[in-house]
């Protein structure tokens, strides 16, 4: 009987930490948006950075994140597929792909500042990119490349190896097998995961900082070459400003992040569900 | 038979071999980026500031007039908010990941473990927001002498941040364990938090120590949580309620300011990195040891 109660006891105390993380999951979005939903409106989200916080708006930083998060992916999402594809498809058993293998599990798990600092030493200062959107998004894209290459591994691993014979057996080459038969297959799968490791890249600080996305920009970035900063910047600048109307202005631009994040998300729910259904 | 030969194909087939290895490459690339980089700058800085000075020095001022290059007091600052992180973690992950895995009835998991990752998804500068004007304003009123920025607030906050992090790998662990040890269990009548605490989790017990290494390594890294909540004074101290700063909001420091090029506080940001990547990188490998030992004890 002693062992009854005890166990329902520890199943309540369980529900009663998972509640509580939820909890503050939530006070977190009551909060933010009791502070921030006022402040939103269309001349927020279009007004450029003023001293004065009831003119600031987030244009800036919005456009900055979107092309931002577009340079990253067209640099990422070719290169970390490419990968993927090689270390499933053709470099399977040698050594040196045992090797990669390694040295992507590792580098998932290196602290994003240490890449903005890499971002620092390697595009903006050695090759001369300066403190702009293509270094930006060089350090974002090697920040996000384990992360597609993982996903997009465990897409091709998804397709069935009946479909490739069936294409060698027509007489098909490798690369036109993995071209014609087994990429169709595994691309709701590798956008997918494209899609969720871009909207973590979104939502990066620290390694921007580092590489110098400047906190105070007055314009939309107009090339490669612009600076720029993005919208978790424009947050992190605006939450460590001490009068209370900036920190609404904080909230207002959280809210905004979010629902990007959001959206993102959505799409690669839709993508994963459609999928699954195709795949049935 | 011959396979009809496509002309095009021929030439092709090793050209696009070449370049997707080519993309292979570029992690290790990367990697070698980092050494290199973080290597480069670091000896510099060790040239004009001894090595013992940098890593028992208890005195970071490198921006004063009088410049001291002691790294202790940031190590300390990032074992602090680490370890408070690790004390709301590792607990609430821990039940969450047995009851998940133990007790949750099939739907109930798949619904609360992906709202679980929710948690996991939210930028940290929207948490950094959340121990500022959220957590620690809460905490004042219950502790008086806390300060406006501390260690307590993001503390507790990144260890919510890691939860799901702690509770998904565990939850792994723990569900990768043979159907059979439990069976075994409950047959000698057992109840189910006796066959949880005693049998599947002393089982899994390398999988979720894996687990949790890398959550620490994760709040290790952690930057704007501490760089917006925690202050920026490097200070030496084991007081959760006085401002501090950590490796991470350090480096954040130096680059807000325009720091040109070549100086000593330029590179300090490096050796400062070199030494966090360096901590990183041993706890990243001990859990991945741990993880591999796991996997071959139940193949």
């Amino acid at each position: 009987m002693r062992g009854r109660s005890l166990d329902r006891a520890f199943q309540a105390l369980a529900l009663l930490v998972l509640c509580l993380a939820l909890a503050a999951l939530g006070a977190l979005m009551v909060d933010l948006w009791r502070d921030g939903a006022g402040r939103l409106s269309w001349d927020f989200l279009t007004g450029f950075p003023s001293r004065r916080p009831e003119n600031a708006g987030i244009w800036h930083a919005l456009t900055g994140s979107v092309v931002v998060i577009v340079v990253t992916a067209a640099l990422a999402v070719p290169i970390g597929v490419g990968a993927a594809i090689y270390l499933e498809e053709y470099g399977t058993r040698s050594v040196t792909a045992r090797l990669i293998e390694i040295n992507i599990a590792n580098l998932a798990a290196v602290p994003s500042i240490i890449y903005g600092l890499l971002g620092l030493g390697l595009f903006v200062r050695a090759l001369a990119m300066g403190r702009s959107v293509l270094a930006g998004a060089s350090t974002l894209a090697l920040l996000v490349l384990p992360v597609i290459i993982l996903s997009t591994r465990e897409a091709l691993r998804a397709v069935p190896p009946s479909i490739r014979e069936g294409s060698y057996a027509l007489g098909a080459t490798k690369w036109q097998t993995v071209w014609h038969q087994v990429l169709p297959v595994a691309t709701p799968g590798i956008l997918t995961g494209a899609i969720l490791a871009l909207s973590r890249a979104i939502g990066e600080t620290a390694p921007l900082i580092t590489v110098g996305a400047l906190t105070f920009v007055a314009f939309a970035p107009d090339g490669l070459s612009s600076p720029f900063t993005v919208l978790p910047i424009q947050i992190f600048n605006w939450v460590s400003r001490p009068q209370p109307e900036f920190q609404v202005n904080a909230a207002a631009a959280i809210l905004v992040l979010l629902a990007l994040l959001l959206t993102l998300n959505a799409a690669a729910i839709w993508l994963r569900d459609r999928s699954q259904q195709t795949l049935r | 038979m011959r396979r009809p030969p496509r002309a095009r194909s021929r030439g092709f087939e090793p050209l696009i071999e070449r370049a997707l290895f080519a993309c292979a490459l570029v992690s290790i690339a990367t990697t070698a980026g980092i050494i290199l980089v973080l290597a480069v700058e670091t000896t510099a800085f060790l040239r004009e500031v001894p090595i013992a000075e940098f890593l028992f020095g208890t005195e970071w001022t490198p921006l004063f007039a009088v410049p001291r290059f002691g790294v202790l007091p940031l190590v300390a600052g990032t074992v602090l908010v680490s370890a408070i992180a690790m004390l709301v973690a590792l607990p609430a992950g821990l039940l969450t990941a047995i009851y998940l895995s133990e007790y949750a009835p099939p739907g109930l998991r798949r619904t609360l473990k992906p709202v679980l990752e929710i948690l996991a998804g939210v930028p940290t500068v929207v948490y950094g927001y959340f121990a500022l004007l959220l957590v620690t304003p809460l905490l004042q009123r219950v502790i008086p002498g806390l300060a406006g920025f501390n260690a307590l607030g993001p503390g507790i906050v990144m260890g919510i941040m890691i939860l799901p992090l702690v509770s998904s790998l565990s939850e792994d662990a723990m569900r990768a364990v043979p159907g059979g040890l439990r069976e075994g269990s409950y047959a000698l009548g057992a109840t189910r938090l006796q066959t949880s605490l005693r049998v599947v989790v002393p089982a899994a017990f390398s999988g979720i120590t894996a687990a949790c290494i890398l959550a620490a390594s994760r709040a290790v890294g952690e930057t704007m949580i501490v760089a917006i909540a925690a202050g920026q004074q490097p200070r030496l101290t084991a007081n959760p309620l006085v401002p501090l700063e950590t490796m991470t909001a350090y480096i954040v420091q130096v680059s807000l300011g325009d720091t040109p090029q070549g100086t000593l506080e330029y590179r300090t940001i490096f050796a400062v990195g070199m030494l966090l990547f360096l901590g990183t990188f041993l706890l990243n490998l001990v859990s991945a040891w741990l993880r591999q030992r796991f996997r071959e004890e139940y193949r």
